[in-house]
Protein backbone atom coordinates (compact mmCIF):
# COMPACT_ATOMS: atom_id res chain seq x y z
CA UNK A 1 0.00 0.00 0.00
CA UNK A 2 1.37 3.45 -0.76
CA UNK A 3 -0.83 4.92 1.94
CA UNK A 4 -0.89 4.22 5.50
CA UNK A 5 -3.09 5.51 8.17
CA UNK A 6 -3.64 5.88 11.53
CA UNK A 7 -5.89 8.09 14.15
CA UNK A 8 -4.37 10.01 17.27
CA UNK A 9 -6.53 11.94 19.00
CA UNK A 10 -8.71 14.45 17.04
CA UNK A 11 -6.87 13.75 13.43
CA UNK A 12 -6.32 10.68 10.78
CA UNK A 13 -2.66 11.00 9.93
CA UNK A 14 -2.49 9.74 6.20
CA UNK A 15 1.30 8.20 5.74
CA UNK A 16 2.54 8.28 2.06
CA UNK A 17 5.28 5.31 1.85
CA UNK A 18 6.43 6.52 -1.55
CA UNK A 19 9.38 8.47 -2.83
CA UNK A 20 7.04 10.45 -5.27
CA UNK A 21 3.65 10.67 -6.07
CA UNK A 22 3.53 11.16 -10.18
CA UNK A 23 1.90 10.56 -13.44
CA UNK A 24 2.32 7.02 -12.71
CA UNK A 25 0.90 6.60 -9.56
CA UNK A 26 -1.56 9.64 -9.27
CA UNK A 27 -4.53 7.43 -9.91
CA UNK A 28 -3.66 5.24 -7.41
CA UNK A 29 -3.01 7.88 -5.08
CA UNK A 30 -6.32 9.28 -5.59
CA UNK A 31 -8.35 5.73 -5.04
CA UNK A 32 -6.38 4.93 -2.03
CA UNK A 33 -6.67 8.94 -0.24
CA UNK A 34 -10.28 8.48 -0.84
CA UNK A 35 -10.60 4.96 0.83
CA UNK A 36 -8.41 6.14 3.99
CA UNK A 37 -10.31 9.14 4.82
CA UNK A 38 -13.79 8.07 4.11
CA UNK A 39 -14.55 7.49 7.69
CA UNK A 40 -13.18 8.88 10.80
CA UNK A 41 -11.85 12.36 11.74
CA UNK A 42 -12.47 15.58 10.16
CA UNK A 43 -9.09 16.40 10.38
CA UNK A 44 -6.64 14.63 8.04
CA UNK A 45 -3.28 15.39 7.93
CA UNK A 46 -1.02 13.91 4.96
CA UNK A 47 2.61 13.28 6.10
CA UNK A 48 4.66 13.96 2.94
CA UNK A 49 7.91 13.62 4.74
CA UNK A 50 9.11 10.63 2.67
CA UNK A 51 8.03 12.04 -0.98
CA UNK A 52 11.04 13.49 -2.84
CA UNK A 53 9.15 14.31 -5.80
CA UNK A 54 5.97 15.72 -6.83
CA UNK A 55 5.34 16.26 -10.45
CA UNK A 56 1.46 18.59 -11.09
CA UNK A 57 -0.29 15.06 -11.60
CA UNK A 58 1.07 14.75 -7.92
CA UNK A 59 -0.53 18.02 -7.15
CA UNK A 60 -3.99 17.38 -8.97
CA UNK A 61 -4.19 14.07 -7.22
CA UNK A 62 -4.02 15.91 -3.69
CA UNK A 63 -6.19 17.96 -4.75
CA UNK A 64 -8.95 16.29 -6.07
CA UNK A 65 -8.44 14.69 -2.48
CA UNK A 66 -9.29 17.57 -0.80
CA UNK A 67 -12.17 18.34 -3.38
CA UNK A 68 -13.85 15.09 -2.48
CA UNK A 69 -14.28 16.65 1.50
CA UNK A 70 -16.57 18.43 2.80
CA UNK A 71 -15.82 22.36 3.91
CA UNK A 72 -16.05 21.17 7.30
CA UNK A 73 -13.10 18.55 6.97
CA UNK A 74 -10.10 19.90 6.78
CA UNK A 75 -6.95 18.64 4.83
CA UNK A 76 -3.73 19.75 5.96
CA UNK A 77 0.36 18.91 4.47
CA UNK A 78 2.94 17.80 6.68
CA UNK A 79 6.58 17.15 6.00
CA UNK A 80 6.90 18.47 2.44
CA UNK A 81 10.73 18.56 1.29
CA UNK A 82 11.66 21.15 -0.95
CA UNK A 83 11.22 20.03 -4.30
CA UNK A 84 7.79 19.36 -3.36
CA UNK A 85 7.44 22.43 -1.50
CA UNK A 86 8.38 24.33 -5.10
CA UNK A 87 5.93 22.87 -6.60
CA UNK A 88 2.79 24.47 -3.82
CA UNK A 89 4.54 27.15 -4.04
CA UNK A 90 4.75 28.04 -7.34
CA UNK A 91 1.23 27.10 -8.41
CA UNK A 92 0.30 29.15 -5.43
CA UNK A 93 -1.23 25.94 -3.37
CA UNK A 94 0.16 26.99 -0.38
CA UNK A 95 -2.08 29.24 -0.29
CA UNK A 96 -4.82 26.48 -0.69
CA UNK A 97 -3.56 24.25 1.99
CA UNK A 98 -2.22 24.45 5.39
CA UNK A 99 1.84 23.30 5.22
CA UNK A 100 4.05 22.19 7.90
CA UNK A 101 7.50 21.30 8.71
CA UNK A 102 6.87 18.27 10.41
CA UNK A 103 3.88 15.81 11.67
CA UNK A 104 4.44 17.05 14.98
CA UNK A 105 3.88 20.75 14.03
CA UNK A 106 0.70 19.78 12.49
CA UNK A 107 -0.48 17.88 15.37
CA UNK A 108 0.01 20.51 17.37
CA UNK A 109 -1.23 24.04 15.46
CA UNK A 110 -4.43 25.07 17.00
CA UNK A 111 -7.30 24.23 14.60
CA UNK A 112 -7.63 27.51 12.51
CA UNK B 1 41.61 28.62 -7.34
CA UNK B 2 40.88 26.30 -4.72
CA UNK B 3 41.31 22.33 -5.81
CA UNK B 4 37.51 21.63 -4.60
CA UNK B 5 36.25 24.55 -7.37
CA UNK B 6 38.74 22.93 -10.06
CA UNK B 7 37.29 19.75 -9.83
CA UNK B 8 33.00 21.34 -9.65
CA UNK B 9 34.02 23.50 -12.49
CA UNK B 10 35.33 20.15 -14.48
CA UNK B 11 32.49 18.34 -13.57
CA UNK B 12 29.76 21.15 -14.53
CA UNK B 13 30.59 20.32 -18.13
CA UNK B 14 29.45 17.65 -20.27
CA UNK B 15 27.00 16.32 -23.03
CA UNK B 16 24.37 13.03 -22.24
CA UNK B 17 21.61 11.70 -23.78
CA UNK B 18 18.79 9.81 -22.32
CA UNK B 19 16.52 7.79 -24.40
CA UNK B 20 13.41 6.12 -23.18
CA UNK B 21 9.88 4.85 -24.27
CA UNK B 22 6.92 7.68 -24.15
CA UNK B 23 5.48 5.58 -20.85
CA UNK B 24 4.53 7.19 -17.40
CA UNK B 25 6.87 4.32 -15.89
CA UNK B 26 10.12 4.63 -18.36
CA UNK B 27 10.02 8.64 -17.75
CA UNK B 28 9.60 8.26 -14.50
CA UNK B 29 13.35 6.39 -14.81
CA UNK B 30 14.90 9.38 -16.85
CA UNK B 31 13.73 12.00 -14.88
CA UNK B 32 15.22 10.59 -11.84
CA UNK B 33 18.36 9.57 -14.00
CA UNK B 34 18.66 13.15 -14.69
CA UNK B 35 18.25 14.18 -11.54
CA UNK B 36 21.43 11.67 -10.52
CA UNK B 37 23.34 12.86 -13.20
CA UNK B 38 22.80 16.55 -12.19
CA UNK B 39 23.65 15.73 -8.48
CA UNK B 40 26.93 14.17 -9.77
CA UNK B 41 27.85 17.31 -10.94
CA UNK B 42 27.63 18.92 -8.20
CA UNK B 43 24.85 21.02 -9.08
CA UNK B 44 22.94 22.81 -6.28
CA UNK B 45 20.22 21.12 -4.91
CA UNK B 46 17.86 23.72 -5.69
CA UNK B 47 18.60 23.99 -9.56
CA UNK B 48 18.64 19.94 -9.61
CA UNK B 49 15.25 20.60 -8.48
CA UNK B 50 13.78 23.36 -10.55
CA UNK B 51 15.29 21.24 -13.34
CA UNK B 52 13.46 18.16 -12.41
CA UNK B 53 10.48 19.47 -12.28
CA UNK B 54 10.12 21.39 -15.74
CA UNK B 55 11.91 18.02 -17.13
CA UNK B 56 9.06 16.25 -15.71
CA UNK B 57 6.24 17.89 -16.43
CA UNK B 58 7.81 18.69 -20.56
CA UNK B 59 7.76 14.96 -20.41
CA UNK B 60 4.20 13.69 -19.22
CA UNK B 61 3.44 15.77 -21.55
CA UNK B 62 4.71 13.87 -24.26
CA UNK B 63 3.60 10.75 -22.75
CA UNK B 64 0.17 12.03 -22.28
CA UNK B 65 -0.52 14.04 -25.61
CA UNK B 66 2.42 13.49 -28.08
CA UNK B 67 1.74 9.56 -28.31
CA UNK B 68 -1.76 9.49 -27.01
CA UNK B 69 -3.63 7.58 -29.47
CA UNK B 70 -1.17 5.32 -30.63
CA UNK B 71 2.39 2.84 -29.79
CA UNK B 72 4.42 5.00 -27.15
CA UNK B 73 7.17 6.83 -28.92
CA UNK B 74 10.85 7.13 -27.96
CA UNK B 75 11.61 9.94 -26.84
CA UNK B 76 15.50 11.63 -26.40
CA UNK B 77 16.67 14.67 -23.87
CA UNK B 78 19.76 15.35 -25.08
CA UNK B 79 21.45 17.63 -22.36
CA UNK B 80 24.36 20.08 -22.33
CA UNK B 81 26.02 21.36 -18.99
CA UNK B 82 28.28 24.09 -19.35
CA UNK B 83 29.35 27.08 -16.91
CA UNK B 84 26.31 29.31 -17.60
CA UNK B 85 23.83 26.58 -16.98
CA UNK B 86 21.61 23.47 -18.90
CA UNK B 87 20.21 22.81 -22.05
CA UNK B 88 18.08 20.40 -22.36
CA UNK B 89 16.58 19.68 -25.85
CA UNK B 90 13.63 16.74 -26.03
CA UNK B 91 13.05 15.22 -29.29
CA UNK B 92 9.67 12.55 -29.82
CA UNK B 93 7.81 11.66 -32.89
CA UNK B 94 4.52 12.47 -31.57
CA UNK B 95 1.82 14.93 -32.42
CA UNK B 96 2.64 18.73 -32.88
CA UNK B 97 1.78 21.11 -30.05
CA UNK B 98 -1.62 22.32 -30.87
CA UNK B 99 -1.27 25.13 -33.36
CA UNK B 100 2.35 23.89 -33.58
CA UNK B 101 3.03 26.63 -31.03
CA UNK B 102 3.99 26.85 -27.14
CA UNK B 103 0.96 27.38 -24.63
CA UNK B 104 0.99 29.99 -22.64
CA UNK B 105 0.90 28.64 -19.43
CA UNK B 106 -0.55 31.18 -17.69
CA UNK B 107 -0.99 30.80 -13.71
CA UNK B 108 -3.82 28.33 -12.77
CA UNK B 109 -6.23 30.39 -10.62
CA UNK B 110 -6.55 28.74 -7.02
CA UNK B 111 -8.47 31.63 -5.39
CA UNK B 112 -12.09 29.92 -5.36
CA UNK B 113 -13.98 27.48 -3.15
CA UNK B 114 -12.63 24.33 -2.29
CA UNK B 115 -15.12 22.46 -5.10
CA UNK B 116 -13.73 24.65 -8.22
CA UNK B 117 -10.17 23.55 -7.54
CA UNK B 118 -8.58 23.12 -10.30
CA UNK B 119 -6.89 19.27 -10.30
CA UNK B 120 -4.41 20.29 -13.72
CA UNK B 121 -3.08 23.06 -16.04
CA UNK B 122 -0.02 23.47 -14.26
CA UNK B 123 2.57 22.02 -16.71
CA UNK B 124 3.33 24.37 -18.46
CA UNK B 125 3.25 27.18 -16.05
CA UNK B 126 5.63 25.39 -14.23
CA UNK B 127 7.29 24.64 -17.41
CA UNK B 128 7.66 28.63 -17.98
CA UNK B 129 8.36 29.80 -14.65
CA UNK B 130 11.75 27.24 -14.45
CA UNK B 131 13.38 27.65 -17.41
CA UNK B 132 15.65 30.68 -18.23
CA UNK B 133 14.42 30.13 -21.74
CA UNK B 134 11.61 28.04 -23.83
CA UNK B 135 11.29 27.16 -27.42
CA UNK B 136 9.22 24.55 -29.61
CA UNK B 137 10.48 23.50 -33.11
CA UNK B 138 7.88 21.17 -35.05
CA UNK B 139 10.04 19.79 -38.33
CA UNK B 140 10.20 16.59 -40.17
CA UNK B 141 7.68 14.88 -37.82
CA UNK B 142 9.73 15.72 -35.20
CA UNK B 143 8.73 17.46 -32.10
CA UNK B 144 11.24 19.23 -30.77
CA UNK B 145 11.47 21.20 -27.35
CA UNK B 146 14.53 22.98 -25.81
CA UNK B 147 14.82 23.87 -22.16
CA UNK B 148 17.74 26.51 -21.00
CA UNK B 149 18.96 26.96 -17.38
CA UNK B 150 20.87 29.40 -16.15
CA UNK B 151 23.34 28.61 -13.18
Amino acid sequence: MTLTSTVTGTARIVTVNADRIDAAMAIQFKEEMRAEIESGPDHVILDLSAVDFIDSSGLGAIVASVKQMPDHRRLDLAGLTPTVEKVFRLTRMDMVFRLFPSLDDALTAPPN
Amino acid sequence: MQPEQGRDARRRHGSFSLSFAATELDARSAIASLAERLRAATLPESFVSAVQIAFAEAVNNIVEHAYADAAAGDVQARCDLGPEGLRIEILDSGHPLPDGQLPAGAPVDVSGPRTCLPEGGFGWFLIRELTSELSYLRSGGTNRLTMRFDI
